[in-house]
């Protein structure tokens, strides 16, 4: 990695891209080209609103209503908007259903694209150049380095989101989980695995029971 | 282009890193920028994808992901002619020698207003409602096109030339792709094509894997 590293602990000369964010906001503003609180309205959104808990809901959701899951199948797009989630980003978005003998794995290996509505941003590693490079190349070896390991038997199919389509992955509901409601379901879907890199677990209960 | 950004199936950058508890924005900075890329109403000529795949390969490694935005949206407004690269190196001086000078702010509630809504909207689809009949059938085969053009694209190299199956067909959509200069895409019928790993990487594929990409009509010919 590059050896040009900055300490944030204390406080030293903005970086570069630092300064020349102040300055570009500084001039479309003065220009009325933007407001501040639109640019502080959009950063809130995405720091607080859009983000993994959507795609959560969505999946715990068709988990416990066979008919949610058939018209999530179907028309993702339209099975989200049902739930009310959103980002101001068009997409039709593609829902993958994980199954005994199917693993899907979501990457964009040109840029970045990642369903904003139901996951928020991506995390830095989906943007990186090692999971864009690799996970189309030798998705079980990556997988293996996210502490999943895939059977032989299973098929792993890795969606490269190319074009206006998102993907998001349906993970397989574990099993013990049949008495837990939908609220308790949706707080153990991870991001990770609606990403395709990682399975849902139920947490080992401890001290109660 | 066959540009740095282009990267399915290269070797050499070492294994994935994790952050524990990542924040959706690591600098303050990255946010403003963020923000600004979606808001400017000032459309990026080429397109953002481009201009960042333009970058300078050794820029394009060497920059961080909000790097890459910034450097974007600042070509785009230079060449839309909404800002001069004079006015901005001078503004970048100018806080370079003064730290501590504010960054002047503005209020438009109706503008807000107006955002919020657009934040809270549900997810649309931007499939196109066009009477263009698919030239492939599910389950054909079908060969990526082995082409190379200057321009921005979202065929990546290590599918062309190669052989799969269409998969799935999603409907119209808006081509993406860079065209001659005053000419517009047309639409296109758009599908997902599954490659056997042994196509795409040969002996080297690990066991039961494909992929699946997207395909505009005209990235694909019958195999």
């Amino acid at each position: 990695m590059s050896g040009n590293h900055h300490d944030s602990h204390h406080p030293g000369p903005e970086s570069s891209a630092a300064l020349r964010t102040k300055a570009l906001e500084a001039l479309l503003v003065e220009k009325g080209l933007i407001s501040t609180d639109v640019i502080d309205a959009v950063v809130r959104a995405y720091e607080q609103d859009i983000g993994p808990l959507n795609g959560a809901r969505v999946v715990a959701r068709a988990w416990v209503d066979a008919a949610y899951k058939q018209r999530l199948l179907a028309d993702g797009t339209a099975a989200v908007a049902e739930l009310g989630f959103g980002a101001p980003q068009d997409a039709e978005i593609v829902v993958l259903e994980n199954t005994p003998t199917v693993h899907n794995v979501v990457v964009c290996t040109l840029c970045s694209c990642y369903p904003w509505a139901v996951l928020g941003l991506p995390p830095s590693w989906y943007k990186d150049y090692a999971y864009r490079s690799r996970v189309v190349r030798e998705p079980r070896t990556v997988l293996r380095e996210f502490g999943l390991e895939v059977p032989e038997a299973v098929e792993i199919r890795v969606w490269d989101s190319n074009s206006d389509v998102r993907y998001m992955v349906l993970p397989e509901r574990p099993a013990g989980t049949e008495q837990m409601s939908e609220a308790e379901l949706t707080a153990l879907v991870t991001r990770d695995a609606m990403i395709g890199v990682a399975n849902v677990q139920v947490p080992v209960r401890v001290g109660r029971g | 282009m066959n540009g740095m950004h282009d990267m399915g199936g290269m070797h050499g950058f070492g294994p994935v890193v994790r952050e524990e508890n990542e924040p959706v924005f690591h600098h303050e900075w990255e946010g403003r920028v963020f923000a600004m890329q979606r808001v400017t109403p000032v459309p990026i000529p080429g397109g953002s994808r481009n201009n960042i795949e333009q970058m300078d390969p050794i820029a394009y490694i060497t920059s961080s992901y909000y790097e890459k935005w910034l450097h974007s949206r600042i070509k785009g407004l230079i060449d839309a002619g909404a800002l001069t690269a004079e006015e901005l190196e001078a503004r970048v001086a100018f806080y370079r020698d003064h730290p501590e000078a504010p960054v002047p702010r503005r209020e438009d509630p109706a503008r807000r207003q107006r955002m919020q809504e657009r934040l809270r909207r549900v997810v649309e689809s931007p499939r196109l409602d066009l009477p263009i009949q698919p030239q492939f059938r599910l389950g054909a085969a079908v060969r990526a096109r082995n082409m190379h053009p200057p321009g921005h694209t979202r065929l990546p190299r290590y599918v062309r030339g190669k052989r799969g199956v269409v998969a799935r067909f999603y409907g119209i959509y808006a081509f993406q792709d860079a065209m001659p200069a005053g000419t517009e895409a047309p639409p296109q019928p758009l599908y997902a094509v599954r490659f056997d790993s042994r196509e795409l990487w040969g002996a080297s594929a690990e066991a039961n894997s494909v992929v699946y990409i997207d395909m505009w009509e005209s990235y694909l010919e019958q195999a």
